[in-house]
């Protein structure tokens, strides 16, 4: 029964994806694909892997669904011009795929029988009980540290594509919403029970699922309503406020490897005893910084030059 | 085993509105009778799905949690319908 | 078997990826195709980090951390699109089309 489910949802995706990618029409594309998202969060949570459900759910298909829509939105304001659709199988294109398909394919039959380390008598030592929180934050804190720097420089490319006299115009489209509407009364019903939840995602993900990635995505998209329905004014690059935002994270990470190597241990390696004050210290701060870095990476940079006439 | 059966055809019972729901999607000639079928079935789908699993629940917090899931999908799907049918209306307007 | 199932759907998404990204023209589109190939690639990953019974733990993170990345790079790749249209008027390569392109020129 739960093989049918399983085999029913592999279908599922592989349904959506091949829409997303062949199907008639851009936009359509894009609608099928944020359904393959939310299939794909359904996966992992067959596969029993929660915290990578949720990070799926939020940023696969929530933050790259908006994305993506805004980007075509910006495109047809600036009447760019689509391709004309290409009929037809692009033949070496199809052997290429079919090829690493099946390389992969065959790569799951020849894989070693798994020996995962066990991280259970590591694990009081983490500071937090959530184990991959625990990887996230102590045992592989490295991969983390350049993770959320990583988000900073792809910012960063962002807004060095803006135009130079769009540099200080606020960023991102504009968007249009009726005082009063619909959209204006979402805007302020939703960001307080969303604040909460994306707060409680943060909390619990040190015991349980979630986390400061799951949690800053859904305080980014709260920022996005907030933004979209016009509650909150656009942001600048030139705001102090911003900025500080931004490094927040990474510059308390950094900080807590120094002090690590100060108090004689190695970069990043966390006393048992300290550990749990300093991931959430870090947490919190990483959340703050991901939550800002997500939502302007997603408004993208100023869209004022393109109401030019 | 009560609550079981409580769960089964409640959760039946949603599931023949979300598929009358999606039959109404594909099969409505235009934007404003699809949202309608998409809002209205769905929505109260939904519900009875949420209601039905409510019977399983074993703590009054996930309770809440599956009441606050309802009346937040209930609140975006009334918003996105309103918006698309402004959407809508004002793309027949200009073609008029 | 559960696993399989899913390690093959993530093998077959690659390679749907692979041809999108090669074949589709419209740059948006590719960017989709590019999303498809990871998440595979995650996909079959996450099943091989199954197979012990329980998942995997480090597997896990390291899926949430390439998530987040690769919505950074579809940002930036996002960035590149609307700038190419912004100069072109285009969304997609001229290399593409070469003989279209030939007819726009004044």
């Amino acid at each position: 029964m739960t093989l049918a489910l399983d085999l029913a949802l592999c279908v599922l995706i592989l349904g959506v994806a091949l829409a997303s990618v062949a199907g008639g029409g851009v936009f359509r594309a894009v609608i099928f694909f944020i359904t393959y998202g939310l299939f794909v969060a359904m996966a992992w949570a067959r596969l029993g892997a929660l915290d990578v459900a949720l990070a799926e759910a939020a940023i696969g298909a929530g933050l790259t669904g908006v994305l993506l829509l805004a980007a075509l939105g910006r495109l047809r304001r600036m009447n760019a011009t689509s391709p004309p659709h290409r009929t037809g199988l692009h033949l070496p294109a199809a052997f290429a795929g079919a090829a690493l398909a099946c390389a992969l394919g065959w790569a799951w039959f020849a894989l070693p029988a798994p020996s995962p380390p066990d991280l259970g008598p590591v694990m009081p030592q983490s500071g937090v009980g959530n184990r991959v929180t625990a990887v996230l934050l102590n045992f592989r804190a490295w991969d983390t540290l350049l993770e959320s720097i990583v988000l900073l420089a792809a910012l960063l490319g962002v807004w060095m594509l803006a135009q130079d006299k769009d540099w200080t115009a606020p960023l991102g489209p504009r968007y249009h919403a009726q005082a009063g509407g619909v959209l204006a009364s979402f805007g302020r019903l939703l960001p307080p029970v969303g604040l909460a939840f994306g707060v409680y995602l943060v909390w619990a993900g040190a015991d349980s699922t979630g986390g400061a990635f799951q949690g800053g995505t859904v305080l980014a998209a709260v920022g996005l309503v907030a933004l979209m329905s016009n509650v909150m004014r656009p942001p600048r690059v030139s705001q102090g406020v911003l900025r500080a935002a931004l490094v927040l994270g990474p510059a308390v990470f950094l900080c807590a490897g120094l002090l690590a190597t100060a108090s004689g241990g190695a970069f990043l390696s966390l006393s048992p005893a300290l550990a749990k004050p300093v991931i959430l210290t870090i947490e919190v701060a990483l959340t703050i910084s991901i939550a800002v870095t997500l939502a302007l990476l997603v408004i993208g940079a100023s869209g004022d030059g393109e109401y030019a006439p | 085993m009560m609550a079981d059966l409580a769960t089964y055809v409640l959760t039946a019972l949603g599931l023949v509105f979300f598929v009358a729901g999606t039959v109404g999607l594909l099969r409505f000639p235009d934007t404003f009778s699809r949202l309608h079928a998409l809002t209205k079935a769905d929505n109260l789908g939904l519900g009875f799905i949420a209601l039905g699993i409510a019977f399983q629940t074993e703590t009054w917090a996930q309770l809440a949690m599956l009441a606050l899931i309802w009346a937040l999908a209930l609140l975006a799907a009334g918003t996105v319908a309103q918006l698309v049918a402004r959407a809508a209306l004002a793309t027949t307007q200009e073609e008029e | 078997m559960t696993l399989t199932y899913y390690a093959l759907t993530g093998a077959v998404l690659v390679g749907l990826g692979a041809y999108g990204l090669l074949a589709v023209p419209h740059l948006i589109r590719r960017i989709i195709a590019f999303n498809l190939m990871g998440s595979g690639l995650f996909l079959f990953f996450g099943a091989a980090g199954a197979r012990g019974g329980v998942p995997d733990a480090i597997p896990q993170a390291l899926i949430i951390t390439g998530i987040v990345v690769a919505l950074s790079a579809s940002a930036l790749a996002v960035g590149l699109v609307v700038a190419l249209a912004r100069r072109s008027g285009k969304a997609f390569l001229p290399d593409d089309y070469p003989a279209d392109d030939e007819d726009r020129a004044p």
